[in-house]
């Protein structure tokens, strides 16, 4: 897991070495964390501190006048809920669509990963094509099928979306992975008479968590920041909190509020931010699974 | 205990034949080798009695009974992998008894049979690991026990031992053929092992190309190889073999020597035809040069082997070995003669390649 650099014999080349290398990351890491620093200092003023113009500026009456406003107030249009039912209706679609693309995807890797054959292989080559056709480019016939079956603006039909966007994806990843598990243990599981789905279910998910754990991790950040198939395929009452989001920032009507703004962008980020401080060690270790077997 | 018969099994990949109208009788309780060198179809056929691969054409018998189209898990037999397939997320108690569990046999039966097999393979201390927690050789054993556990009346193995070090292997070899004298169930095992094939199996099948070559007592696939391939992949060294012509009188002639084969006992008497002489090096002496029927030998070199040695000579211009006692190998001229035991050995048909 970690690399231990001996510096009992470091010279002074390699000292500087490492002062240039931790300097580099420091940097970076300022890099990218300054625009976050800046949401969050200014979600923290009132309104008066903002107008003030320094955006920079650390604020004098730090409060969470803005985060409660943002929870529950905020404008979007008419309607002035805050992003609260957006958060509920957001959950409502990532923890179904992350579950069963998940599932799904894990089970066809699985199958795919057994069937050998050239009817296999070229399967596998549509889902990979499926994985490289742009959104933009499905919407119209994806719009087209759902309202034919009435599924269009609803709370399921965004759901069908997600997962079936996600399946190429998380079929592929398991794929890879299935196809590095050794053969012989499902021919020993038909042996022992269990069947496709027992074998899969008693044998091969147990020994799946990391991977589990990484697809479940990358759809579940896609399908919570998605904010283009929200806006197209939920219904009016089941928007995301991402199109919620939009709303609020870009609300025409009145004053504009950046930290109200700010803040519902923060509470919007705080689930995908949490997912990857609680799972971040299976998410590398997942990662390095794969790249490296055994 | 059951009979396995396979009946002209056949199977091609993508265009390659790999099983070529196999047959094989195996009666109850019998320990059946497969043996062959790598690519030879060795552990298809033994998918394929499993079930697990398809087969193109033929039929597979237990019993009698035509299992050719059943599940392998319908077929009563189990199986030993050379990977061991151990289900790597469950503990060796569950590894034993998934099997039963599936089959939906009795809570207090599965128990009974988990502790018998755990205490016939002195696995019981280790029931409750995982199999990442196991050496080489316990994982052999947990393996072999959930074959065994389910009772069935015939158990597969394929490679089992390949994995396993050399003391180790020799070891697990003398268990598992007692096992099999305390079970009688019938096995068969297949390897490219020739030690373990002729040390455990009432009967070696010696399969090339898709062809079982020879199928008998592992003694007579020594002494009485049936064509040149089992000749040349059974025994270490490898047999000599001298190409030359048997005349009308029955006498073996290679070069201007001649030989009287009166010795040898012909399965077939034609006469007048190439032929491929073969013989072990313990059935070749060593005579002084010029001797009448001996072939001129110079020496090359001899590798002493402890109990006794090999003297590797020059003969004809192929190399021929010979075994030795120490002290005679030591003594030894640089240009002899060498003498065949007639008795001892085998002549195959230079055009078919069959023992004649």
């Amino acid at each position: 897991m970690s690399y231990v650099v001996s510096s009992r014999n470091a010279t002074f080349g390699s000292r500087a070495a490492r002062i240039g290398m931790y300097a580099f990351l420091v940097a970076s890491a300022i890099f990218f964390l300054l625009p976050l620093l800046l949401v969050v200092i200014n979600s923290l003023k009132p309104m008066e501190e903002i107008r003030q113009g320094n955006l920079l500026a650390l604020p004098i009456n730090p409060n969470f006048d803005a985060w409660v406003a943002a929870w529950q107030s905020a404008c979007s249009g008419l309607d002035c809920g805050g992003v609260r039912p957006g958060l509920w209706n957001s959950i409502k679609i990532t923890v179904p669509a992350v579950v069963i693309s998940t599932l799904t995807g894990a089970l066809n890797g699985y199958a795919l990963a057994q069937w050998k054959s050239k009817h296999a292989n070229l399967i596998m080559l549509l889902v990979t094509v499926g994985l490289f056709i742009p959104y933009q480019a499905m919407l119209y016939p994806t719009v087209k099928i759902l309202s034919t079956v009435g599924m269009f603006r609803s709370y399921v039909g965004i759901v069908f979306v997600h997962v079936v966007y996600g399946l190429p994806y998380t079929t592929l990843l398991f794929r890879n992975f299935y196809i590095g598990v050794p053969d012989e243990i499902s021919r020993a599981a038909r042996m022992e008479g269990a069947t496709f789905l027992r074998t899969f279910w008693s044998i091969i998910l147990p020994i799946s968590t990391n991977v589990l754990v990484v697809v479940g991790i990358l759809q579940f950040t896609g399908i919570w920041n998605d904010y283009l198939l929200g806006l197209i395929f939920a219904g009016n009452d089941s928007m995301p909190m991402t199109v919620q989001l939009t709303n609020i920032v870009n609300n025409s009507r009145g004053a504009a509020f950046p930290n109200v703004n700010m803040a519902a962008a923060l509470i919007t980020a705080i689930p995908t931010l949490l997912v990857y401080f609680l799972s971040g060690r299976y998410f590398v270790r997942g990662i390095a699974a794969g790249a490296v077997k055994g | 205990m059951s009979s396995v018969s396979v009946r002209q099994i056949r199977k091609s990949f993508a265009g390659l034949t790999v099983l070529d109208s196999v047959d094989m009788e195996i009666a109850p309780g019998e320990f059946v080798v497969i043996l062959g060198p790598s690519g030879c179809g060795k552990s298809t056929l033994l998918n394929v009695i499993a079930g697990l691969d398809e087969r193109d054409a033929g039929q597979i018998f237990i019993d009698g009974i035509d299992v050719s189209d059943l599940e392998p898990s319908q077929r009563g037999l189990a199986m030993v992998f050379q990977s061991y397939a151990l289900f790597p997320a469950m503990t060796v108690r569950r590894n034993l008894s998934f099997g039963m569990e599936i089959a939906g046999r009795p809570k207090t039966t599965i128990a009974e049979k988990v502790a018998w097999v755990a205490k016939l393979l002195q696995i019981e201390a280790l029931l409750d690991r995982r199999p990442s927690q196991l050496s080489g050789g316990q994982r052999q054993r947990v393996a072999i026990g959930r074959a065994l556990v389910r009772s069935s009346s015939i158990c597969l193995f394929d490679e089992p031992l390949s994995n396993l070090d050399a003391k180790l292997r020799a070891e697990t070899r003398v268990e598992l053929k007692q096992l099999h004298e305390t079970l009688r169930s019938t096995m068969i095992y297949v390897t490219h092992d020739q030690t373990e094939a002729m040390t455990m199996a009432d009967r070696v099948a010696v399969m090339h190309k898709g062809k079982v070559e020879q199928f008998a007592h592992p003694q007579s696939i020594y002494e009485k190889p049936a064509s040149l391939f089992v000749a040349g992949f059974v025994g270490s060294p490898a047999m000599n073999f001298l190409q030359g012509r048997l005349d009308h009188a029955g006498r073996f002639q290679v070069g201007d020597i001649g030989i009287d084969t009166s010795g040898y006992g012909f399965e077939d008497s034609s006469r007048e035809r190439d032929v491929v002489l073969g013989i072990r090096s313990e059935d070749v002496s060593v005579v002084d040069q010029g001797t009448p029927e001996s072939i001129p030998a110079t020496l090359a070199f001899t590798e002493l082997l402890g109990a006794d040695a090999l003297s590797w000579f020059q003969c004809l211009g192929k190399r021929f070995s010979v075994r030795l006692g120490v002290n005679e190998a030591r003594a030894m001229q640089p240009t002899v003669g060498l003498c065949f035991n007639m008795a001892k050995a085998s002549f195959f048909s230079a055009a078919s390649e069959q023992r004649i």
